[in-house]
């Protein structure tokens, strides 16, 4: 097999004497969707800052294309190709959405202190690039924030991607969704897919992670609890296995008894 | 009309109305209208509409225009200057001073003028970042300082609450032509405060819409967090607009301390909230994010006509203040409704 695009070996992070996540080995490949999934407190957000560049691992290998890395801030990891897309920090409303894509990356022509944008071509490129993700603006001139929220993650995904991102760590693109604009996220996550960029996604919805998911790494309490490939994978395994099986069994008779009791 | 492709067929569909009204300039210019009719119709002098009442009113708002776009600037970032106004006094001041005690050349001490307020900028807009404490706290404390300082220094120096002889400096002449002067349009002297303030605007336009830097400043005021992890640098952008905005209040204390050949230690105090309301009145957002620099201009404008307006109407001026505090509030109830309905697009 091919070398992974990023990889992680026997990761640990702990702050002081808390230990958030531990003994992690993920392996993320090009052209698939890695989705890790887990429920509130299981060391995701500590997992995608140190994916991200935010946090160094206290212990083990960040290998990126098989060779390690070291990365001192979110910008070291951008420079490697590792984007992060973050549910509400991706987008300012107000500004256009061509000036949006190119917000940190602008296109200017000219001399000197006299550069000026090239405003025909950004719009162009914005324009071109968000309908090769399927994204089919009016105006890339309107307000981002006209937009509704799939939309807005959908051209921060676009964005990401046509600033040469081989790695694209989204941070629950979904959660803050109805069941429509999931879906547009989620085909949006499939055409990045396609375009060769290896997506991890993370969420703590496992329907969600399981209409696109290529492999399914599970979080509890910080540490890997399961792992599995898209073939051998079900879904039903997959949400017991995310509330921690025997749990959700004893939670359902629970809950089955109650329920019982208010019938009669 | 003939075929277009389809998504072009729906850019269409925003009429030019909305899609003027979706500009922000468009809502002020209909009120400057509005105001001019109304002065034109109520003036005695007949003059209003012609080159002596537009040289009067131009007269008046041009050092507010000139700072009101670098006060918009740095409103549309996200951050107030308070005092703006006070270091318009405090720069002619330090050139008044110059000239009357070391008989300095009067280009030597504009151009010391012009470094101690960008250094008064750095202060504020180094603070606001550092400290992250509200640059309306931060600017109300630099005011007062410079308010006290003003008066302070003026008495110690010179022993009196005014500077005076700058015509006697040194290169005099020069500067006077250069910022004080005047120029002609028909028989009419126009100040040549105008042309900076022309030329500002225009310069301020291209910066904001066309350059990387205008990008920055429209995102550092819509949503910094965002901007940063796009990679812009937030507190060098609003710190640089600190700095503009206390140079484009030393321009005035420049023009000033010219024209009046000297000048009173409370000059500029009070005037920064002609600048805010210039800019707010010009469609400038106040949470930052939007706003122009021909809408502060078009605010200026406004308040140069209640000024001529008024006296020229034969109202009594002391109700001149009432006025603009009105158009205040109209400006920017009319420019929020104008512009909710124009954003539409919401679905």
């Amino acid at each position: 097999m091919a070398t992974p695009t990023l990889e992680l070996v026997d990761v640990e992070k702990s702050f002081g004497s808390v230990i958030a996540n531990q003994g992690i080995s993920i392996k993320v490949d090009a052209a698939t969707v890695t989705c890790i999934l887990g429920d509130n407190g299981a060391g995701k957000s500590t997992l995608i800052k140190t994916l991200s560049g935010v946090h160094k691992p206290s212990k083990g290998e960040y290998l990126v294309d098989g060779q390690k890395v070291d990365f001192n801030s979110p910008r070291d990891a951008l420079d490697a190709g590792i984007a992060t897309v973050f549910q509400d920090l991706a987008t300012i409303p107000l500004m256009a959405v061509w000036r949006n894509f190119f917000i940190g990356n602008e296109i200017e022509y000219g001399w000197g202190p006299f550069k000026l944008l090239n405003v025909k071509k950004m719009k162009e490129i914005a324009k071109q690039e968000l309908l090769a993700m399927g994204i089919d603006l009016r105006d890339t001139n309107q307000p981002i924030g006209t937009l509704s929220g799939g939309e807005r993650q959908a051209v921060a995904i676009a964005r990401a991607v046509y600033f040469g991102a081989k790695v694209l760590i989204l941070d629950e693109p979904t959660s803050a969704l109805g069941v429509r604009q999931s879906g547009i996220v989620l085909k949006y996550v499939l055409a990045a897919k396609e375009r060769g960029v290896a997506v991890i996604f993370i969420t703590h919805n496992p329907n969600h992670a399981f209409l696109v998911g290529d492999r399914f790494y599970l979080l509890n309490r910080g540490r890997l609890l399961a792992s599995m490939e898209r073939e051998t994978a079900d879904i039903d395994e997959l949400t017991k296995a995310m509330a921690g099986g025997k749990d959700l069994e004893a939670l359902t008779t629970e809950i089955e008894s109650v329920r019982g009791a208010k019938n009669k | 009309m003939s075929t277009t492709p389809a998504t072009d067929e729906r850019v269409r569909k925003a009429s030019l109305l909305t899609r003027a009204l979706r500009r922000t300039e468009v809502g002020s210019l209909l009120g400057a209208i509005a105001i001019f009719i109304l002065f034109s119709a109520t003036d005695t002098t007949g003059n209003f509409g012609q080159l002596p009442g537009i040289a009067g009113w131009t007269d008046i708002a041009a050092p507010i225009g000139i700072v009101a776009i670098a006060v918009a600037l740095l409103m549309i970032a996200g951050e107030f200057d308070l005092s703006s106004g006070v270091i318009v006094g405090t720069t002619g001041l330090i050139i008044g001073m110059l000239v009357q005690e070391f008989n300095m050349n009067i280009w030597l001490a504009i151009l010391l003028a012009m470094i101690f307020a960008a250094g008064i900028g750095l202060m504020n807009g180094y603070l606001v970042v550092k400290t992250k404490l509200p640059s309306f706290i931060i600017t109300l404390a630099t005011f007062f300082v410079l308010k006290g300082a003003n008066m302070a220094f003026t008495m110690i120096v010179t022993g009196s609450v005014r500077v005076t002889g700058t015509d006697k400096a040194p290169g005099f002449k020069s500067a006077f032509d250069l910022f004080s002067g005047t120029f002609k349009i028909g028989t009419e002297s126009f100040q040549n405060s105008l042309l900076w303030w022309v030329g500002l605007a225009i310069v301020a336009t291209v910066v904001l819409t066309r350059t990387k830097f205008g990008n920055w400043i429209f995102a550092a005021g819509g949503d910094a967090n965002a901007a940063r992890n796009a990679g812009v640098p937030v507190a060098r952008t609003k710190i640089s607009l600190f700095v503009l905005t206390s140079l484009a209040g030393a321009l005035v204390g420049t023009i000033d301390v010219l024209r009046l050949q000297g000048m009173q230690a409370g000059q500029g105090v009070g005037q920064e909230f002609y600048y805010i309301i210039a800019a707010a009145v010009g469609g400038t957002l106040l949470t930052g994010g939007a706003g122009s620099a021909i809408g502060a201009s078009i605010g200026a404008i406004i308040m140069g006509m209640a000024y001529i307006g008024i006296p020229f109407s034969l109202w009594n001026s002391d109700w001149t203040s009432t006025f603009l505090g009105i158009i205040l509030f109209s400006a920017v109830m009319i420019n929020t409704y104008i512009g909710r309905k124009a954003a539409g697009g919401k679905r």
